[in-house]
Formats: C-alpha cells, sequence, structure tokens
C-alpha cells in the first residue's frame, strides 16, 4: 500500500480523509503546522504527501520548500482562485485536486502521484489551459507554449475526461497521455510566463 | 427656503451669492454684480463677501458642482474691476493706484485657498483620499499668490526695508511656536488617522458578520433540519459553498459576462436538481445575444444531463478562442441513441439545435448507451 502523510491545519479534515482512504493507502502520520509537516515529512519519507494549500505560516508552499526527502505531494485545497493554486504547483506539487473529490478519485489520484504521474483536476486543467493562452507573446518556445497534444489533453481533461478515456479519444496510449501530462507540469514548473510568474508571487503573504 | 446658507451647487467662489439668490429669490447675476460694484467702494463687497464665506454655514449638497459658467462671468466681472482701478491709477484718481495688482493677488491666493479648505472638510467627510495632488497644488498657487502680493504691496508702498526686520522677528516667534507645539500636531494627526482606520475596520468586520449571519448561519441551521436527508444536505452545502466563494473571490459573480452566465446557469441548475454541476471555463466575454444563445443550449443540455443520465455529476467546460467559443456539456450516465428521440421532444432539437443554428452555431450531441452523453456547442463569434 502507498504510504502517506496528511497535512492539513483542520484537524476534522484529516480524520475524514482518514476515515476515507485508510483502507486503501497507508496513512503513516498526520501534521498540522508547516513545522510539523517538515520534520515529520523528512523523518517518515513516506510516497505521498496529501497537502492542504493555505495553512498559517506560509502553506503548502512553505512544506514543499522545506522538505529535503524524496516524497512527493498531491495539493488538496477548497480554493478555486488560480494564483493559490498555479502557485503550489510551481513549488513542486504533483497535482491539484479539490476537497469535494470522491474517496475513489482520491485513492487513484495519490497512486498516481506515488508512480510519478501528474494529477489534473480539470479545474487545474481550465487554470493551466488559461495561462498558457497562444495569444500572449513567448521568451521560450519550448518551455512557454504547449503543443497541439498537450492542449488537446488538457481540454479532455478539463472537459472531465479520465486518462483512460482521452487515451481512448484521441487513439494513443494511457502512458502517452501521461507524459504529455507529465510534460505540461514541467511547463508549468519551469516557464517564466509573466502570468505564471505574477500568479506565483507574494503568496507569502497570506 | 429656510435659511441662509452658502450654496455648494453652482458657485464660483464660496457659494454666497448663489446662497443669497437662493434666499432671496433674486437673480444670481444681480446679487453678484452687487458684490463686484461694492467692492469699488474702498473694497467693501470683498469684505462682507469674505465674512460672509466665514459664518454662513454650508448646504448639503450632494453634488459638489462648481458652476464654470457663473465661474467666467465673475472673473470677467473681477477683470473689469480691476482693469477699471488700474486705469484710474495713472489718473492720479486713487492714492497709490498701483497697489492694485499685488492686492488683487493677494485676494485670488485667499480665494484658492479658503475654497480649497471647503473642499478638504467635505473629503474629510467622506474619507477619501483622492485628489490630494489637486489639494497640495492648489495651496501652494494660493499661497504663493498671497505671499507675492503682500511682497508686492509693500514694495509699492516703499515700505519693504522697514517691514523686513519685522517680518523676521515674527517669523523667528512664530518657527518657535510651531517647534514647540509640533508634538501635539504630530499626536493629533496620528490621532485622527488612527480613529479613520480604525473606523474602516470596524465597518469591514460588520459588513462580514452581516454577510456571515445571512448566510453561512441560516444555511447551518438548515443543514440541522435536514440531518436526515442526505441530499438535501448536500444540496445547501453546495449552494452555500459556491455563494461564499463568489463573495471571498469576486469571480464567477460579474454579470453579464459569458463565465458568469455559466456559474450562474450551474447553481440554478443545481437547485433545481440535486446535481452537481461542474464548471471551468477558459478565457472570457462580454454577453452578447449570440453567447447567451449559448447559455440557453447549455442550460437545456444541463438540464437534460440533470433529468436524464441518472448520474450525480454534470461536467461543463467552455472555452473561448479568437474565432469561435466552444461548450461541452458531459455527463457519464446511461447515455441514449441520439437517432431515436422522437421528434416531439422538444429539449434536444428546439433548444439546443434550434438555438444554436438560428444563431450561425451548431450542436453536435454524442452518446451511447451506458457511456454517457457528451454535447458540444460550437458558435463562431464574426
Amino acid at each position: 500500500m502507498t504510504t502517506v502523510v496528511l497535512v492539513d491545519d483542520h484537524r476534522m479534515f484529516r480524520s475524514g480523509v482518514r476515515a476515507e482512504i485508510g483502507d486503501r493507502v497507508d496513512v503513516v502520520g498526520e501534521a498540522s503546522t508547516v513545522a510539523e509537516a517538515i520534520e515529520l515529512v523528512d523523518r517518515l519519507q513516506p510516497e505521498v504527501v496529501l497537502l492542504d494549500v493555505h495553512m498559517p505560516d506560509g502553506g503548502g508552499q512553505a512544506v514543499i520548500a522545506g522538505v529535503t526527502g524524496p516524497s512527493r505531494f498531491l495539493a488538496l485545497s477548497v480554493s478555486d482562485a488560480a494564483e493559490d493554486v498555479i502557485a503550489v504547483i510551481r513549488a513542486g506539487a504533483r497535482g491539484y485536486v479539490t476537497k469535494t473529490i470522491s474517496a475513489d478519485e482520491l485513492v487513484d489520484a495519490v497512486r498516481r502521484v506515488a508512480e510519478g504521474d501528474a494529477v489534473f483536476s480539470p479545474r487545474l486543467a481550465g487554470f493551466v489551459l488559461d495561462a498558457f493562452r497562444s495569444d500572449v507573446p513567448v521568451a521560450d518556445e519550448e518551455l512557454d507554449r504547449l503543443t497541439a497534444r498537450e492542449r488537446e489533453v488538457l481540454r479532455l481533461l478539463a472537459r472531465g475526461y479520465a486518462y483512460k478515456e482521452i487515451a481512448a479519444e484521441l487513439f494513443i496510449s494511457l502512458k502517452t497521455v501521461e507524459t504529455h501530462a507529465s510534460a505540461v507540469l514541467r511547463k508549468l514548473q519551469l516557464s517564466n510566463r509573466r502570468e505564471l510568474s505574477r500568479w506565483a508571487e507574494g503568496k507569502d503573504l497570506r | 427656503m429656510s435659511a441662509l446658507r452658502r450654496s455648494v451647487d453652482g458657485r464660483a467662489l464660496g457659494g454666497i451669492a448663489s446662497g443669497i439668490a437662493a434666499y432671496s429669490g433674486l437673480p444670481v447675476l444681480v446679487i453678484r454684480t452687487a458684490f463686484v460694484a461694492l467692492c469699488l467702494v474702498n473694497g467693501l463687497g470683498l469684505a462682507v463677501y469674505a465674512v460672509m464665506w466665514v459664518f454662513l454655514p454650508q448646504t448639503d449638497g450632494r453634488t459638489f458642482q462648481s458652476d464654470r459658467r457663473a465661474q467666467a462671468v465673475l472673473a470677467g466681472l473681477l477683470v473689469l474691476v480691476a482693469s477699471t482701478l488700474s486705469a484710474l491709477g495713472p489718473l492720479g484718481l486713487l492714492p497709490g493706484g498701483s497697489t492694485v495688482l499685488p492686492v488683487l493677488a493677494a485676494v485670488a491666493g485667499l480665494v484658492l485657498v479658503w475654497q480649497q479648505a471647503d473642499l478638504a472638510q467635505r473629503q474629510r467627510w467622506r474619507a477619501t483620499a483622492s485628489g490630494s495632488q489637486t489639494m497640495l497644488l492648489r495651496l501652494g498657487i494660493g499661497a504663493a499668490l498671497m505671499v507675492a502680493g503682500l511682497i508686492g504691496f509693500l514694495a509699492q508702498r516703499g515700505q519693504l526695508a522697514s517691514a523686513r526686520a519685522g517680518l523676521l522677528s515674527t517669523a523667528v516667534v512664530v518657527a518657535g511656536l510651531a517647534l514647540l507645539s509640533s508634538p501635539w500636531w504630530v499626536t493629533m494627526a496620528s490621532d485622527l488617522s488612527n480613529e479613520r482606520r480604525e473606523r474602516i475596520r470596524s465597518q469591514e468586520r460588520a459588513e462580514v458578520a452581516a454577510h456571515v449571519h445571512d448566510s453561512v448561519l441560516q444555511t447551518l441551521a438548515l443543514i440541522q433540519k435536514s440531518a436526515s436527508s442526505p441530499a438535501e444536505v448536500t444540496r445547501l452545502a453546495r449552494g452555500q459553498e459556491r455563494e461564499l466563494r463568489s463573495w471571498l473571490y469576486r469571480t464567477g459573480t460579474s454579470e453579464g459576462s459569458l463565465s458568469g452566465a455559466l456559474t450562474q446557469l450551474a447553481a440554478d441548475v443545481e437547485e433545481s436538481f440535486q446535481v452537481e454541476v461542474d464548471v471551468v471555463t477558459v478565457g472570457d466575454l462580454a454577453l452578447t445575444e449570440k453567447l447567451a444563445a449559448v447559455v440557453s443550449a447549455t442550460r437545456e443540455a444541463v438540464v437534460n444531463a440533470a433529468k436524464h443520465s441518472g448520474v450525480g455529476t454534470v461536467d461543463v467546460y467552455c472555452e473561448v478562442e479568437p474565432e469561435q467559443v466552444t461548450v461541452f456539456v458531459r455527463d457519464r450516465g446511461r447515455g441514449f441513441d441520439p437517432a431515436t428521440v422522437p421528434d416531439d421532444r422538444h429539449g434536444l432539437s428546439g433548444s439546443v439545435h434550434g438555438r444554436m443554428e438560428r444563431h450561425g452555431g451548431v450542436a453536435v450531441v454524442r452518446s451511447s448507451g451506458g457511456e454517457g452523453t457528451e454535447v458540444r456547442l460550437e458558435m463562431p463569434l464574426s
């Protein structure tokens, strides 16, 4: 079973998640503050950290920045604000899902992050398409633009398609869909596009 | 008209003349002319005007508009008086005639500063800090005119040298007093701004409290009452979440935009049917007739999915591209064969296909038994 650490400052939410997915993943620890989370994650080195975007003292971003181990991060949030989501992805999270996600989908997302894949909720896919709109001049062709295929994959994700359905729709393998998603995630993290930088700025103020 | 007041609307300088005109019923031009004429009598008009400016209260007019035309007329009259006086001066008809210009300059400066004080007071009431640059500029110009006028007056009178000594000692005393009292001035200013900040903060707090009470607390009460019905609890929670979110982030509420209309549509359908409608939009546009048709067709498609799909979630995706707007409405429900829908079923044919085609767009329905339904709506923008 995938080892997971839950990081969220709301105890009720942590116990809710544990009750929902605790029988299908191995929840090895819980943390409620940024400092606690960094210490715990580095000590236990879980495969996946389920991370709340909004917490006092810097939120999910601060945890990602502080952890030195190889754990992967999946961001969970109630926020719909594009800048919060983009900022935590740029800090290094492998995906973002909203807290209203069903238990089955969450288990699936945790498993995929553990395997190194990217997890795009429809909303995140929409934010990314918005951020990479093609009518903006770009500095770095390779990093600042999505390929036609990546755009197609994101569009289907935003339409609510699962990876399997995208593969069938585009007549490509599941692995290829995952490759496209990971490439988009990489561009999101490395691109210096103005909109992305702007969204990621000033988030420590919260 | 109850009492004699300085008028705020239609004023040229301090609103005295228009105030008297409103009080007495005489045309304002007559009053103005009378004031200007009185100025010729040893500046009596000026003195009366100044005294009235100080002591008459202002009306509570809302608009605060100076009457540009009245100001022009008044300026014309003043120029007339000034040129008359200047003409009389060289003829020896006025004692020390060349002091007229400096005096006029000083008076103009005074008027500027006084009018500014009125303005500053009003702005404090409204607690806005806008226009502080023009305020400083006007104060500066007024003060400069005043000082220039006074110096000119003294110079013309040949009393500049004797005034200089007096001025110096006065300046020293004033500077000393200012230094001595400066801590109090600073404290007073910071107290004032603290008090203002505190007031704004408590107003904001009251607004938040009122909103939380009207929305969140009411919903929580309803949820406790309907605890036995999970579907109802979910519906209440979703509706409240949506409302609170739009209030916090002020997104999706923009009236008259495509994304705002779609968000509203989703909220409406969630209210009427027990489904979740997830809306994702990329790009946005102001709502036109064409786009309103797209929104209506989307609504029909979402309602269809809510009624017939048999699942609890409908995904809506809308993308604005340079040449067209595309909307996808998707469910993972039981699906149907579009070819077998009877012609009398108006939902799909009339409201979706017909509406789109009338506005130059197209609707494509893709569905098969067991695999859900997806409606694609395309509307070219040109």
